[in-house]
Formats: structure tokens, C-alpha cells, sequence
């Protein structure tokens, strides 16, 4: 089964990395962009087709590694 | 003092740490494998180095963080024993759950490598005995993610319990603007643990413990860690 895991900065966490990809954006003539944010995906394929175990292991990888939710929150896509 | 400096796979400043433990000390420190399970026996003082632990994957010190030798560490922490994260050891301490907050990428987002004025906060610590409170100390900074942040609540917690060990500061000790290399919250360069056993810091005072090398100021931490552990 593949899942995909989105993690994102919080809200009001500076985002140093985003304003640089902003400020490259708009050095570039890209118009429209109002604010740009870096997060990260990772793709995982989990063993086995019981999708409510697949939730509990990609919940315990997040908490555990994946995000560091003093600053990041996850979110967990099961296809 | 019987030390232990805990090698991950991708430190690289082990040596510095244990160069400066033997010189202030006279005892040359366990070098310990990341994998192990336990700590040596009657280890006093656990130093985290730095370096780029796991090449800085997910994020640094992440994985360190959660590496086998982390559980013993937090087992001697939790026995009060004393434990010193430097650069990539703040890193890691903060990932592991023995400091709170999260070291972010510098917000001008450059790796600064160079000499920095500290501000000592508390000499009331066994980390600083040997310094004097509000002593500005001239050690050497080098990391690209030193950017202390951490939510409202926890800032004030460590500010009102007197957690902030160290500040960035000018050869003044004057706070702020330019003084401040990496944006970090409060000017905050090293924090302990609500029990002040645990000391994470971004600095390198395991550098500057020899003249030769352009200044002993990082002398006094060792020299304060050997008198509290005996």
C-alpha cells in the first residue's frame, strides 16, 4: 500500500528557507507569488493491505521521527 | 572525571572534545559507538560532539537523537548525571527530548564559521562555576542551523527559571543587531535542563582551550565540569 506523508512548518515558524525560494521566485519575474513556504513528502509503501494498521505505524513514524512537532505539523494521505 | 564522548556516524569534532578533556582533566575520555547500549561504568560526564551527525538527514540530529546509546544517555540524565551537547550535540539533545526547543536554519542562512563573544548568564551551574556571571567569553562558532527557536510558553519558562546559559553578545557583552550571528530567540547561544545537568550549546569551548590555537576562554567549562563531578 503507498501512502504519502506531508510535513509542513507550523504556522508563524520563520521560515527562512521559504522567504529565499520567495525572494528567488520573484528575481525571477514569477508574478502572483504571494509567500512561499518549504515543507517535506515522503513517500511510503507500507507492508499489507489493512489500511487502519497502515494509519497507527505512519502516526507512530511521524511522532516518533518524521516531524518534529515542536515546529512541524504532518499530515498522513493513505491513497 | 570520567568521561565518555559519544561517536556518531558523522561527527567529526569527537577529537576536539576529547583533546580538551584530557588537557583540562588529565583523563582521556571513552570514546562510545553510537549502537551501544550502555554507557562505561561510573561515567560522570556524557559529551555529545560536533559534526554532521547522519549527514544532517530529515533534520540534524534527528536520527542521532534516536540512536541506541541515546536511552542510556537519557538514563544517566535522568540520574542527574551530567551531560554536554556542543553544536551538533545541542542538536541532537533537542531532537532526544532532554532540552526543549529546535535548532533552525540560521536566518540569514549562511554556515557562519568564526570567533563569537559570549555572555556567561550563570556561574550558579556546573558547567560555568569557573566563570563569573555576566563574564563576556571569546569562543569559536561554526554551524549553518543555530537559529534557537522554541514556542512562547517554553522561552519563558527558560527565562524565568534562569535556563539561558549562554548569549550571544559583542566583545562589550552588549546584546542584539549584528552580535546575534544566527537569529536565534533572546540571543540564546546554550540552554540547560530544568535540573542544570544537561548543558547544550552551538559554541565550541573544546576549541579554545590551548593559546596556541587563539585564546583559552572554553577552558573554564571543563575545569567547572571536573570540580562538580570530582
Amino acid at each position: 500500500m503507498k501512502a504519502r506523508v506531508v510535513v509542513t512548518l507550523k504556522n508563524g515558524v520563520l521560515d527562512p528557507q521559504g522567504k529565499a525560494i520567495e525572494g528567488a521566485l520573484r528575481s525571477l519575474g514569477v508574478e502572483g507569488v504571494a509567500s512561499v513556504r518549504q515543507g517535506k513528502v515522503f513517500d511510503v509503501e507500507i507492508e499489507g493491505q489493512d489500511k487502519a494498521a497502515a494509519s497507527a505505524s505512519l502516526q507512530a513514524a511521524c511522532e516518533k521521527l518524521l516531524a518534529n512537532t515542536v515546529i512541524e505539523n504532518f499530515k498522513i494521505d493513505l491513497g | 572525571m570520567k568521561a565518555a564522548v559519544i561517536l556518531f556516524p558523522g561527527s567529526n569534532r569527537e577529537g576536539d572534545a576529547a583533546r580538551a578533556l584530557k588537557q583540562t582533566t588529565g583523563r582521556q575520555p571513552d570514546i562510545v559507538w553510537h549502537a551501544d547500549h550502555d554507557l562505561p561504568a561510573g561515567t560522570d560526564l556524557v559529551v555529545l560532539p560536533g559534526g554532521f551527525s547522519y549527514g544532517d538527514y530529515l533534520r540534524c540530529g534527528a536520527i542521532a537523537g534516536r540512536a541506541p546509546i541515546m536511552d542510556a544517555v537519557r538514563r544517566h540524565a535522568a540520574a542527574g548525571g551530567y551531560v554536554l551537547g556542543i553544536c551538533n550535540g545541542f542538536q541532537i539533545l533537542c531532537e532526544s527530548g532532554l532540552l526543549p526547543g529546535v535548532l533552525m536554519r540560521n536566518a540569514n542562512l549562511h554556515f557562519v564559521c568564526k570567533m563569537q563573544h559570549l555572555r556567561v548568564e550563570r556561574a550558579a551551574a556546573p558547567f560555568t562555576s569557573a566563570y563569573k556571571s555576566g563574564e563576556v567569553i571569546k569562543v569559536c562558532i561554526a554551524h549553518g542551523e543555530g537559529n534557537y527557536e522554541a514556542d512562547d510558553a517554553t522561552i519563558e519558562t527558560i527565562e524565568k527559571d534562569g535556563r539561558v546559559a549562554f548569549r550571544y553578545c559583542d566583545e562589550n557583552g552588549l546584546l542584539g543587531g549584528a552580535a546575534n550571528p544566527n537569529g536565534s530567540r533572546n540571543d540564546i547561544a546554550g540552554i540547560y535542563s530544568e535540573r542544570f545537568n544537561v548543558l547544550g550549546l552551538m559554541p565550541h569551548p573544546e576549541n579554545l582551550i590551548d593559546p596556541m590555537v587563539g585564546g583559552v576562554d572554553g577552558r573554564g567549562m571543563f575545569a567547572s565540569l571536573a570540580a562538580a563531578a570530582g
